[in-house]
């Protein structure tokens, strides 16, 4: 029996949706395929399966991240769904616990890599929002008509706030793991 | 080569591939190596695989029709590498032995500050 959920989660929160996911995978549904903002789970034994998220460096049909893929799925992972840059693996824990990354200075490139990708996606909502709040507001002025420009700027200036605070979250998490680092791997 | 520590991912790797391995013989051997200690996961191996490819410590090797499953072998300048690293590693342990002279015994650490000769 198959189960879909569908659920938004902000690119910055990849780690709670990867959270989620296992915990999910934890409660007897795995992950089998991925879709925008729906998720779809196959019953599973409770805690069989361990879900890892990973931002590619380049886009999923690209020929570096077809290699990448299937060198990954060579260690016994299955690629379930893929979303852009976005690749969602699982695989079966059988006792250990499932990882794409096991050093700090891997989880530091990866959590770099996504502040990049949304920085440039996200924080780009900002200027554009601000451009057609600004644009908006001078037709009603002027003309007393309203434009969609006011909707549309607020729209983005919600998401552009919104990746503004996820950037820095993920910042302070990647500080304190390169604090971290001083002393260990 | 100069001064440079490896990590222990590299160190393993580059000591799995004195023989030819693809990615997931390296996780098997390395974990093998060290007693299930270090489980190196498939994405931080396959980093450190493409660093090692461009700085030349390792290559791989050309196995014609599985040309997906890649084989890897550790070059000179690998092996000059590892054997620059053993011989850091042992300057670390033979310090660290003589300075704490206790082998699996609880090393005894006194706080009382040292008495002054008068």
């Amino acid at each position: 029996m198959r189960k879909v959920i569908r659920k938004v989660f902000w690119a910055w929160d990849f780690d709670k949706e990867e959270a989620w996911l296992n915990e999910m995978a934890s409660r007897g549904l795995a992950l089998v395929a991925v879709d925008f903002c729906k998720y779809e789970f196959e019953e599973c034994a409770p805690n069989e399966y361990g879900i890892q998220l990973e931002l590619l460096d380049n886009i999923v049909s690209s020929e570096e991240s077809r290699n990448y893929i299937s060198f990954v799925e060579e260690t016994g992972a299955e690629c379930v769904g893929t979303w852009i840059r976005w690749v969602y693996f699982r695989k079966k824990k059988d006792g250990g616990e499932f990882k794409l990354f096991s050093d700090k200075d891997s989880l530091i490139a990866h959590l770099q890599r996504i502040i990049i990708f949304i920085a440039v996606l996200g924080i780009a909502n900002l200027p554009i929002g601000l451009l057609n709040v600004m644009l908006g507001i001078n037709t009603l002025i002027e003309e007393n008509v309203v434009v969609p420009n006011i909707y549309l700027g607020i729209f983005n200036l919600v998401i552009g706030i919104a990746a503004l605070a996820g950037v820095s979250r993920l910042t302070r998490k990647k500080k304190k793991l390169e604090a971290e680092r001083q002393i260990s791997e | 080569m100069g001064n440079i520590a490896l990590t222990e991912a590299v160190y393993y790797i580059l000591l799995s591939l004195t023989d030819a391995l693809h990615g997931y013989g390296i996780m098997q051997n390395v974990e093998k190596l060290s007693n299930g200690r270090v489980k190196l996961a498939a994405g931080t191996l396959y980093g450190a695989i493409n660093t090692l490819l461009d700085k030349g410590w390792i290559k791989a090797l050309d196995n014609g029709a599985d040309s997906r499953k890649k084989l890897y072998i550790i070059t000179n300048s690998g092996m000059c590498a590892l054997n620059e690293e053993i011989e850091r590693l042992e300057e670390l342990v033979l310090n660290g032995r003589r300075i704490i002279k206790t082998e699996n015994k609880p090393v005894e650490i006194s706080l009382k500050k040292p008495e002054r000769e008068v």
